[in-house]
């Protein structure tokens, strides 16, 4: 068969899908979601970069500085202790970026998969398994979480991993509407008489069309993720002292709101930003993972 | 065009309408005129997105402005009282006239009744809205008038549920819903399009015998030009937001002048299938062979522990067998069995009890492990375009799956086979990146044919394949697939409700009715000579150009 040139560059390449590439394609077009995806990009270097771009270390006190405003030693000030709040916001996204990204990702990968399945098979086994879903609803999660701490003892990574076993649950519930409005359809149909099995099914018919919602909720989980964190560090179940992370920053700046206001403004202005970058990252996903949405 | 002069009641001229969007303005309506009389029906006919759903409800303020714009033209709708143009009248007067003199009849009547009120109360709304009658004394009416229409026990029917209804029944319901304020126009867009083709034929003679009997107009808006040509005098037919032609309806059914009407009438499926070169092969050794099949359907519970609703069977003790090369249709109306069948053969739907076997090979005993060989020789076609292919793969995507699966090729040459693919079914290359949604209905069930072919299968179930286009896109896809059945040695089980589609296509057909074959036979014998009562009542109620 001949082929012109022009029909040649258009061919797909012979590996990967081609939803993923096109959709690298559109995201590239969006400028908001570029932005949010630079901002992230910067933050996790800087994140990983701290302790070598940092010129004070996070403990190092200066208690005769005491709380002092944003100056040209210490730009975005110093907390009550005299330490300097640049290096501990930086430190700070260290603790709440990992705990916010690998305890989604948790989340993600064990709703999206219970929640598929359970849509997948329906009847019975989709009953049991959302009943045990409610059960876990149902369930205190302070409860849940101390349990752990009590028979695990203190660990950052479990931490990561309470958070994401708590997460998935809601995750599990939209997957799982998702996909059982998706195996009516006849697309699905189609895969099952081409032959193809149930996990080829779930992973190229199934999964691809659920990720509108998934993405959104991703990245509303996220944030809601990292001030988990400092709920469960403020009752000394997470991070302690005098490591720090955005949480717990924000939750001492209320204490000192009206004293020394910087020490609530720029945490909680990390935390907004991040908050924002993922939101336009999430909203340019999604359509850019959508071939439906608007064409420029 | 006479008639319409002496006692006209509704006068449309250089109507146009545009809609904005994205892209731009997008004309869906250029300088349309119609008149029509009392006593008289025009139809509007016109494939999916001609613009006759629009030209009528812009008349009666139900286009979104924005985005429509209604650009130009004058619609003088003459009551006995008074005359006024409803393209520049407010909205509170249009609401005055809707439901009171001008009435709606819609396509699909399950969408348009409320489930959570009676039939009842909404049939009486109007009368209270319009014409501030007691309830008793609308419900009085509103029960005489459901007689009228054909509903049995209308007393008691009157409190009842739209859901307690019958598709036809429901149907009748938005009759006597649309002619309970005594409108002078009647607008019915599509009102037998989702039904079976026996209510569909008691449907328009209660359309015609209403109309006649009460002298109210009647604007019929229809892709269907043989329903058309037995309820209408006159038609108009748009494509693209023109009426391109228009005349009495023995003058464009005999003679039409413009080369899209000719088109349309050439599109419409009717006489037997074209001589074919090849013949089915022999008798005794059938490809397909069904035995005593039998599907029913559990209930599925509502929860863990709730108990299952009783069953349905669906397919009763079904027999038939399909030869090599033979295209053998299955005709029955919805809720006849004819789709479970379909899906029980190819055991997308295990069946309960019975046999189905391809080429001596039994299938209802095998594991899906086993049954992913053979699966590569019997493939599905199925109804709505918009729905059997994933919205997220790509035209190469849906096509190179079964191929990869299969291992029919290698992921290094797998772009010239899907090429090679595409040409068997009549697609441009170029469109090989294209998500479904940049295709059109057509063009989408190319690509969900090319999908069916690609495994070089032997059986193909079709179901319904050609129901959800537009008449001259059904011509294109049922000659192509015509010619593939030719050029692969295809055979092929194609399920249809359409009697016309279906003689034009099949060599035998079944007929099925409540999940029995009732009867069995070579097309045009049958045709000829039914011999059950239910093909003969199918038959007879078929419309004809």
């Amino acid at each position: 068969m001949e082929n012109s040139p022009l029909l040649e560059a258009a061919l797909p390449a012979e590996k990967g899908s081609s939803l993923w590439r096109d959709a690298w394609h559109r995201l590239q077009k969006n400028k908001m979601a570029l932005l949010g995806l630079g901002v992230m990009v910067t933050m996790c270097i800087a994140a990983l970069l701290t302790p070598w771009i940092t010129v004070y270390g996070y403990e190092e006190q200066n208690l005769l500085l005491g709380a002092s405003p944003p100056s040209a030693e210490h730009w975005l000030g110093t907390d009550t202790l005299g330490r300097d709040l640049l290096t501990r916001i930086l430190y700070g996204s260290r603790i709440s970026l990992a705990v916010g990204f690998i305890a989604t990702a948790v989340a993600l990968l064990i709703g999206v998969i219970y929640g598929t399945v359970a849509g997948y098979m329906g009847g019975r086994v989709d009953a049991a398994m959302m009943r045990l879903v409610d059960i876990l609803y149902a369930l205190p999660f302070m409860i849940f979480i101390i349990l752990l701490m009590v028979i695990f003892g203190r660990n950052i990574l479990l931490l990561f991993l309470a958070i994401g076993a708590v997460e998935w649950l809601t995750m599990a519930r939209i997957v799982r509407g998702q996909v059982q409005s998706l195996r009516q359809q006849e697309f699905v149909e189609a895969a099952v008489s081409i032959g193809l099995g149930p996990w080829a099914i779930i992973r190229r018919h199934l999964i691809p069309n659920t990720l509108g919602p998934v993405i959104v909720y991703t990245t509303l989980t996220i944030p809601n993720v990292m001030l988990l964190e400092s709920f469960l560090s403020f009752l000394g179940l997470g991070i302690q002292p005098p490591q720090s992370s955005w949480g717990l920053l924000i939750s001492y700046g209320v204490e000192t709101m009206e004293e020394y206001p910087w020490l609530l403004i720029f945490p909680g202005l990390a935390l907004s930003i991040t908050l924002f970058a993922l939101n336009f990252l999430g909203d340019g996903l999604r359509d850019a993972l959508d071939p439906r949405a608007a064409k420029d | 065009m006479s008639k319409a002069k002496e006692d006209s009641i509704l006068s449309v001229t250089d109507l146009s309408i545009c809609f904005k969007t994205r892209n731009g303005l997008t004309k869906a309506v250029k300088s349309v005129d119609f008149e029509i009389a009392r006593g008289e029906t025009l139809a509007i006919v016109g494939e999916s997105g001609s613009g006759k759903s629009v030209t009528c409800y812009s008349l009666l303020g139900l286009i979104p402005q924005p985005p429509g714009v209604i650009e130009s033209g004058t619609a003088q709708f003459t009551t006995e009282e008074d005359k006024r143009d409803l393209l520049s009248s407010d909205k509170a007067t249009l609401r005055s006239l809707l439901g009171d003199k001008i009435a709606v009849i819609f396509q699909d009547p399950m969408t348009c009744l409320n489930p959570y009120l009676t039939v009842g109360e909404q049939l009486i709304e109007p009368l209270c809205q319009h014409k501030n009658q007691s309830r008793s004394q609308a419900r009085e009416r509103a029960i005489e008038l459901l007689e009228e229409v054909g509903i049995k026990d209308a007393e008691t029917r009157f409190g009842s549920y739209p859901h307690e209804f019958s598709g036809g029944m429901r149907q009748r319901v938005m009759i006597a819903m649309a002619l309970i304020t005594e409108p002078e126009l009647l607008i019915a867009d599509e009102p037998t399009t989702a039904l079976d083709v026996t209510i569909q034929a008691q449907i328009l003679e209660l359309l015609d015998r209403l109309k006649k009997q009460r002298n109210i107009a009647l604007i019929f808006i229809s892709h269907d030009l043989s329903v058309v040509a037995s309820i209408a005098e006159r038609v108009a037919v748009m494509r693209a937001g023109e009426i391109v032609e228009s005349g009495d309806t023995q003058q464009i059914f005999q003679q039409p002048q413009h080369p899209y009407t000719q088109q349309l009438l050439a599109s419409v499926p009717s006489g037997p299938k074209p001589r074919q070169s090849f013949q089915p092969g022999p008798a005794d050794q059938p490809l397909l062979r069904v035995e005593h099949l039998k599907t029913v359907f559990q209930g599925s519970s509502a929860g863990l522990f709730a108990p299952r609703p009783p069953a349905t069977i669906a397919v009763d003790d079904v027999s038939f067998e399909l030869r090599h090369r033979e295209v053998l249709g299955l005709v029955g109306e919805s809720g006849s069995g004819k789709s479970t069948l379909g899906r029980s053969v190819i055991q997308l739907i295990k069946p309960t009890a019975g046999s189905v076997s391809l080429d001596g090979q039994e299938l209802t005993q095998l594991r899906p492990k086993q049954l992913k060989p053979l699966r590569q020789r019997m493939q599905m076609i199925f109804q709505d375009p918009y729905a059997s292919l994933n919205p997220r793969m790509t035209v190469f995507d849906t096509l190179a799956e079964p191929l990869l699966y299969h291992r029919i090729a290698k992921r290094k040459n797998i772009s010239a086979q899907v090429l090679a693919l595409m040409d068997d079914v009549g697609l441009a290359h170029a469109d090989i990146r294209k998500y479904p949604h940049e295709f059109s209905g057509g063009q989408r069930q190319r690509i969900a044919i090319g999908r069916a072919i690609a495994t070089k299968p032997e059986l193909i179930i079709a179901d319904e394949p050609v129901s959800a286009l537009d008449v001259t896109i059904q011509a294109q896809i049922l000659d192509l697939i015509l010619a593939l059945v030719e050029r692969h040695n295809l055979s092929m089980l194609f399920i249809s409700h359409d009697l016309s589609v279906v003689r034009s296509i099949a060599d035998r057909v079944l007929v099925m009715h409540h999940g029995k074959l009732v009867e069995s036979g070579a097309t045009e014998a049958l045709w000829a000579a039914p011999s059950a009562a239910y093909t003969r009542s199918l038959l007879a109620a078929v419309p004809h150009l």
